[in-house]
């Protein structure tokens, strides 16, 4: 019988963990690219989550739905942030964009905090209490949809960065920030949208998450940090790194919630956390850092 | 950048602004007392930050980490076991230092640097943070309460007293380690550290023990913050580790010393007057105004703060040196 329990509690890890490893992967194609830790990103999700908790109780439209125009508006925030804000900060130092995103995020949460008051809000879908048996294991269906919602949006992600001009020309960047420049390639224009895709995935990530959790404007500092230990435990900037690391994460919280004191769980992400950093410090599947 | 030596006027400067703190408890209100305390406090952790990131160059955003184990350690020994403060901040400076040196041990010798380095001092914060929320001998979550009473005298040794005294003993605090920044930063150990901080590898094909000045840099820092968070503790006689531990508090720490001008001496003090003084007035303003909203006031911060890393990306103090004439280039 025990086992039955772990299995349970494991798969549901795991399925939160994708959610997770979007939001992450939203931070590490940032970082990756920008080289600017976005202390803000946690925040942005809040944003993401409030707007959907809108929409449902506006329209009664359905956070999965809801999960693309989101994704579109925090583009658009983030490509206005970067292209506003960030850019003339790429070449300081990172004690000067940590000021810079640190006042943007107290701006967001408090922002927040003035439209939704402090109370937790929440999402009631009419799924929200189904789930679906796999032999002995039970399934929340929330966490079935999100999870495989995580996991498509991750795939058209690494395609087009795979495939399109655009992705192409942004990884080009990312090598070589010179060399981009020479070929003539718009870098702030670039920078800018990819600060806008990691947006997008974080939004596409907070639709999904206001499904699992209830939200309050100081979820935002928490997940920033939840998202800074996914990455570097995956690999600050690689793209796969960051959905293992989100599901290593969900994994470890949801057993140690488990096996010890679920206001505990956070500890054992940040043990994780400080292990990598010691014996593997570019991460699971991180390349060296220069 | 920084200065080797403070011109006379520079030093003329500084002895009107001592001045003007010793005697301002006198025609200032309990309020306005409550937050000059509070920006010598935010004027000398920022001063102990300084060290390890304006002066060595390693960006800490865990220090909460060390006024946190600070107070907690003196405030255990103070209720548990009934040591005064200065017992206590004999154990709770040799304790923060033993934990910093943790922390740069395991982050120098395994080459975590950087933002690396940034995150992994979060972290250690964080642990803290859970960890003490589960230690029932300090209280857990539920808090650590000191003793606290009606005082009509200044009891100076075991810090049990009115706010003057307490006003005081941060000035005294502040001073010294505005002394001592201005000693270290001069010294031999000084020059290691602002060469580790402009080019590592050149410092260390130069012939510094990198390792070894990144290491006091770190522990001279977490000591002198830690002798804040005995302050701490015995100021406000309550500590919850959601609140000591937590990354807004170490946030709030490096506020001053990067908007005041980081590496500079005098821009953590300047920092923490500014950046304290604009918070309390807003709390008024709004207070005026009636508008009574929460996150009203911290929007306005953020706004602020935005504004100034805009425009004095170096922070206020370089900027307004140079109207002064005190800058040397």
């Amino acid at each position: 019988m025990p086992l039955d329990i772990y299995l349970n509690v494991g798969v549901s890890g795991l399925l939160t963990g994708l959610v997770y490893g979007l939001m992450a992967l939203g931070l590490s194609v940032i970082f990756g690219v920008v080289r600017v830790v976005n202390f803000a990103h946690g925040e942005m999700m809040t944003i993401a989550m409030y707007l959907a908790i809108v929409a449902f109780q506006a329209f009664k439209l359905d956070p999965l739905v809801m999960m693309v125009p989101i994704a579109g508006v925090l583009f658009a925030l983030g490509y206005v942030m970067q292209a506003g804000l960030i850019n003339p900060f790429v070449d300081r130092p990172e004690h000067s964009q940590f000021m810079l995103l640190v006042a943007i995020a107290i701006i967001m949460v408090n922002v927040l905090l003035l439209v939704f008051g402090p109370d937790a809000r929440s999402v009631q879908t009419p799924y929200a209490f189904d789930s679906f048996a796999f032999g002995r294991i039970i399934v929340d269906a929330t966490k079935v949809y999100a999870g495989l919602a995580a996991i498509v949006v991750a795939a058209a992600l690494f395609a087009f960065f795979r495939f399109s001009d655009i992705g192409k020309a942004i990884r080009a960047c990312a090598d070589n920030y010179t060399g981009a420049l020479v070929v003539g390639l718009n870098v702030k224009h670039l920078y800018a949208l990819t600060f806008g895709i990691g947006a997008a995935c974080v939004g596409a990530a907070g639709a999904m998450l206001v499904l699992l959790i209830d939200v309050t404007p100081p979820l935002g500092p928490q997940y920033t940090l939840l998202a800074f230990v996914i990455v570097i435990t995956g690999g600050l900037g690689s793209m796969p790194g960051a959905l293992v690391g989100g599901v290593l994460i969900g994994l470890t919280e949801a057993l140690a919630g488990l096996l010890f004191t679920p206001s505990a769980k956070s500890m054992f992400a940040f043990a994780i956390l400080v292990l990598v950093l010691l014996f593997r410090p570019q991460g699971i599947l991180g390349k060296r850092a220069s | 950048m920084t200065h080797a030596g403070i011109p006379r006027h520079g030093l003329a400067l500084l002895g009107a602004l001592l001045a003007a703190l010793i005697v301002a408890p006198h025609f200032v209100n309990d309020y306005l007392l409550t937050v000059l305390i509070l920006i010598l406090y935010f004027a000398y952790t920022g001063q102990a930050w300084n060290i390890m990131m304006g002066f060595a160059g390693q960006l800490s955003l865990g220090h909460a980490l060390y006024v946190g184990l600070g107070a907690y350690t003196a405030a255990t020994l103070y209720v548990h076991f009934g040591f005064g403060p200065w017992i206590g901040l004999l154990a709770a400076v040799p304790v923060a230092m033993a934990c910093g040196a943790i922390i740069g041990f395991l982050a120098f010798r395994f080459g975590v640097a950087g933002v690396y380095f940034a995150i992994l001092t979060i972290a250690f914060a964080e642990f803290a943070r859970i960890g003490f929320d589960h230690i029932a001998y300090t209280g857990g979550s539920g808090g650590l309460f000191l003793p606290v009473a009606q005082y009509t005298q200044n009891d100076l040794w075991n810090l049990r007293g009115k706010p003057i005294m307490f006003y005081y003993l941060m000035l005294a605090f502040t001073a010294a380690a505005f002394l001592l920044c201005q000693y270290l930063l001069r010294s031999r150990m000084g020059y290691f550290w602002q060469a580790i901080r402009e080019d590592e590898e050149a410092a260390r094909a130069l012939g510094i023990d990198t390792f070894r000045y990144k290491m006091f840099a770190v522990m001279i820092s977490a000591g002198m913050t830690a002798v804040a968070g005995v302050f701490f503790a015995f100021y406000y006689n309550n500590l919850f580790p959601e609140q000591v531990f937590h990354i807004s508090r170490s946030i709030e720490l490096i506020l001053a010393p990067i908007i005041g001008g980081i590496g500079t001496l005098f821009g953590p003090i300047l920092g923490a007057f500014v950046l304290t003084g604009l918070s309390e007035a807003m709390t008024e303003l709004l207070h005026t105004l009636g508008i009574d909203v929460p996150g009203a006031k911290q929007v306005f911060y953020g706004v602020c703060l935005l504004v100034v890393v805009l425009a004095l990306p170096d922070g206020i103090w370089p900027w307004f040196a140079r109207r002064l004439g005190l800058a040397r280039s």
